[in-house]
């Protein structure tokens, strides 16, 4: 007996000795404490080593027609390209795998010249056949696929399909595709539209393989009734085909998705060797690998972390233009929201500038327009609400109503979007300002995902904080997506807005465009649907000697022009 | 015996359905659901009453729930709404990662937790057995997360030696067999990746067994110091057994009940104590798996999941129960 208690503990001991010293020893070997190798081989010739970039969660799938969230589109970009894309750092459309492009007189047909000796990773040809294989393949989505988590972004851009299910749009922007020679390609749709061309630039409309679409199943699955589509082919998670700087090379859930710089690529080949995408989803975590030199780079910076970040010779912070807009948003269902003076008031009451000022560490902009400056549209001058909390005051008394008006203000915890990094500290200065003009805030507080959002949805927020990141660089994404149509969480019919922006939508020429645009919203400064406050510019670190990162608006950002040269 | 653990385990059906019904409300009863997760800002009506439709969502709770008993009933436990991947294949691969972590925490805080009390029992009342209070009063109190961080400051960040997040370093390959990284690297024979792992699993197992460490080191004292003046032990010394052979023959023999039993409760809590030690290790196990499920009203996983985490505890109970009966003879299961 004696002797298996002597053991059992030598062995415990043993076996944790084991493990620290397994800890311990690792002092010569550099593995865990730099992924970069960019190192000279033997002939003298520089290798472009492997860059690991941290995400913040996994891809859904590596399909752009069925994702619409941040990570599935950040690899798919990658690998992937459409006919237009974006030019570098800006919003400006640019030729891609279509090199020129014109519409007809009425606007209904596109015609897109495509670029010659493109050849997709498995070394099928690109040429116009593709092209209308993927459109019509989009439009022919049928059951499940129809389902705006999965094909959000045909039916924002296109609206229906070719046999729309239950509960679908029942329009489609989108006519037909015709491959008139083996490099022209003329889209036809149902109305004019003009911000259809952006769109394309989209991550979601990039060109697949039809080879490896039908080969890998992209579309096969089964309908179950409890839980809905159940992908069966491989396309998506295992053979993600496309034309880009990047090919696919595997993919392990939860741990890595490789990617490896495609040889035949047709424009400028990516300068490293691998793209390592790794998912860490805990903030400080992210700081910390960084800080080890296990990833060269992460998005999503914190703003409290940008200063230990600046602190570091070792790291570099890269600021990503501002392209969104955080918000005060006002509901006019619930009275007396529904007059005008009173929603003056509010607009008079908040100090946006203070705001600004103590909560986005120099990072942040005042906001007059619920669109971002540098975007079309822009209006020259609208009329702005200052800080006066005394005119608010008086808005109130000539409104009429009963001071201090009583409020209900929500605003989300748990969460940290790119306008709104700390939420509960925006809601308390800005609900400080309103006690101070003569209302009285009831705060109303919840987690952001899917509780609080569903409350804003559902019209049950008088007062409430939000914002929008924009996804492509036209008004319509931004001003369109908000006042376009009646909505629960705005709560108001406003029938001359709504008009201004189906003109706009519709229109061809640019200028008129523009300026209608830019009259849509001074429309909006004057009718006070909520309070635009601040447009950021959010923060990406990497490594000192990570180069040639060009963080983008809309974060289209390949990693073929990132070089480890430096490290 | 033997009847002892089939009635238990029989007593699993009941648990289960209980269970599987009170999971499934209470999803339910939440606010929001997965459309609204799904879409975030950008859903509009149409489009989640549309999503909602397609996931049956729509459809009274009853007659959702008969519609998951008999997937279920057929091995099936539904695709994940935010990864479309089956709930299963996601089991397969997060289940073996807590567990090896859990394993790794445990022995951990069994090897320095059981000395530990023990010679602070054997130096009662000395700087050491004070020490150890100290010890396994900061284990308890300091939480899981700040300690990682620390831990990960100065072990990865300052010196070098450790990685902070993940569970193998991503420059290298291994195939997975078994998802049990250790077991992996072993059959591959690669042993520069075991190196690897057993590195990325130090500092997660330190931090989660902090815990259990500080309860084992002081539930070892309080029995250890117990049994100490129990009478057959003065016997044992009276009659001139050499003192190491009275404590580990006598002492630590009998005082390893309570302890068996400490361990036991533990690492069941070791599975929950995970979430957080998961997320700021990017470790991919079943915590950070359930959290987000939640977070995105991940109906299929959340069900699947915790159904397959009781399972595993009342498994585990089970086993504690059993080992009782092997550690102390006197106990008779029937």
């Amino acid at each position: 007996m004696r002797t298996k208690w002597h053991w059992l503990l030598l062995m415990l001991v043993a076996g944790v000795l084991t493990l620290a010293a397994a800890g311990c020893g690792g002092d010569d070997d550099d593995e865990g404490a730099a992924g970069t190798t960019a190192a000279e081989t033997e002939d003298g010739e520089a290798s472009g080593g492997t860059l690991v970039f941290a995400s913040s969660a996994d891809p859904v799938v590596l399909d752009g027609a069925l994702v619409s969230d941040g990570e599935s589109l950040r690899a798919i970009d990658q690998m992937f390209e459409g006919l237009v894309t974006l030019s570098g750092g800006g919003t400006d459309i640019e030729p891609a795998l279509a090199e020129s492009w014109e519409a007809s007189d009425d606007g209904l047909a596109w015609t897109f010249q495509l670029r010659e000796g493109v050849t997709f990773h498995d070394g099928e040809p690109f040429n116009a056949e593709a092209v209308c294989f993927n459109f019509d393949r989009w439009y022919n989505f049928s059951g499940p696929l129809q389902n705006p988590s999965a094909s959000y972004y045909w039916q924002t851009v296109f609206g229906g399909f070719a046999k729309p299910e239950e509960g679908s749009p029942e329009d489609s922007l989108y006519e037909s595709c015709e491959a008139t020679d083996e490099f022209t390609v003329v889209l036809n749709l149902t109305k004019a539209s003009s911000s259809f061309l952006g769109a394309l630039a989209l991550t979601n409309f990039t060109i697949a393989s039809p080879k490896a679409l039908e080969e890998f199943g992209a579309d096969e699955g089964t309908v179950d009734e409890e839980t809905g589509f159940r992908p069966t082919g491989t396309y998506g998670t295992e053979h993600p085909v496309g034309t880009g700087p990047f090919q696919f090379e595997s993919w392990t859930r939860g741990d890595r998705l490789v990617m490896t710089r495609y040889e035949d690529y047709w424009g400028d080949k990516a300068k490293i060797d691998e793209l390592i995408f790794r998912p860490i989803s805990d903030n400080a975590a992210r700081l910390q690998a960084l800080q080890a030199g296990e990833i060269q780079g992460y998005d999503l910076v914190e703003p409290q972390d940008i200063p230990t970040i600046e602190g570091d010779e070792n790291l570099q912070i890269l600021d990503r233009p501002a392209f969104n807009i955080g918000y005060v948003g006002i509901n006019q269902a619930t009275a007396p929201l529904d007059q005008l003076e009173v929603r003056q008031a509010i607009a008079h009451a908040l100090n946006r500038q203070e705001v600004v000022d103590q909560f986005y560490a120099g990072r942040g902009e005042v906001a007059h327009q619920f669109q971002p400056p540098d975007l079309f549209g822009y209006a020259d001058e609208v009329t702005e609400y200052d800080y006066d909390p005394e005119r608010a005051q008086e808005l109130l008394e000539q409104a009429g109503v009963e001071t201090p008006l009583k409020l209900t203000f929500c605003y989300p915890t748990d969460v940290s979007r790119p306008y709104m990094p700390d939420p509960p500290r925006n809601f308390e200065a800005l609900a400080a300002n309103l006690n101070a003009a003569g209302f009285e805030i009831t705060p109303k507080a919840a987690p952001w995902s899917p509780d609080y959002l569903g409350m804003v949805d559902e019209g049950n927020c008088p007062l409430y904080l939000l914002g929008w990141t924009g996804d492509y660089a036209d008004p319509d994404n931004f001003i369109g997506t908000f006042f376009q149509s009646p909505q629960k969480a705005w709560g108001f019919e406003n029938q001359e807005l709504f008009d201004k922006l189906d003109e706009a939508e519709a229109e061809t020429d640019e200028d008129t465009r523009i300026g209608l645009y830019q009259e849509a919203n001074q429309l909006i400064a004057d009718f006070v649907p909520g309070v635009p406050y601040v447009h950021t510019e959010p923060a990406l670190a990497f490594a000192a000697c990570v180069e040639g990162y060009e963080p983008s608006p809309v974060s289209l950002e390949p990693f073929s022009l990132v070089s480890l040269e430096g490290c | 015996m033997l009847r002892f653990v089939v009635r238990r385990l029989l007593l699993l059906v009941p648990i289960l359905v209980g269970l599987s019904i009170l999971v499934f409300l209470w999803i339910r009863i939440l606010p929001g659901g997965p459309a609204q997760a799904l879409l975030g800002e950008r859903g509009t009506d149409e489009q989640e009453a549309q999503i909602e439709r397609q996931y049956g969502l729509d459809e009274p709770v009853h007659v959702q729930y008969w519609k998951y008993v008999q997937t279920v009933a057929q091995g099936d436990f539904g695709d994940s709404i935010a990864t479309r991947q089956p709930v299963a294949e996601e089991l397969k691969q997060k289940f073996p990662a807590t567990i090896e972590l859990a394993l790794a925490a445990m022995l951990f805080s069994i090897a320095f937790g059981i000395p530990l009390g023990f010679f602070a029992a054997k130096k009662y009342g000395t700087p050491f057995d004070h020490a150890s209070l100290v010890v396994s009063l900061l284990g308890i109190s300091i939480p899981i997360f700040f300690l990682a961080i620390i831990l990960k400051y100065v072990f990865a960040v300052k010196l070098g030696w450790l990685p902070t997040v993940g569970r193998i370093s991503v420059l290298i390959d291994l195939e997975h067999p078994t998802n049990f990284y250790v077991l992996d690297a072993i059959i591959a024979g690669d042993l520069g990746a075991l190196w690897d792992v057993l590195k990325h699993l130090v500092l997660p197992a330190v931090a989660l067994g902090s815990i259990p460490l500080a309860v084992i080191a002081r539930i070892t004292r309080a029995a250890v110091l117990d049994v100490q003046n129990e009478d057959y032990v003065r016997t044992a010394r009276a009659k001139g057994v050499s003192p190491r052979l009275v404590d580990t023959r006598h002492v630590l023999r009998n005082a390893l009940l309570p302890i068996a039993t400490i361990i036991g409760l533990q690492t069941g809590l070791l599975l929950s104590g995970a979430v957080l030690t998961e997320t700021v290790f990017a470790w991919p196990g079943l915590g950070t798996w359930l959290v987000n499920a939640i977070r995105v009203r991940d109906f299929p996983v959340l069900q699947g999941g915790i159904l397959f985490v009781s399972i595993v505890f009342v498994l585990v109970n089970l086993v504690v129960d059993v080992m009782y009966a092997i550690i102390n003879p006197r106990i008779r299961y029937s």
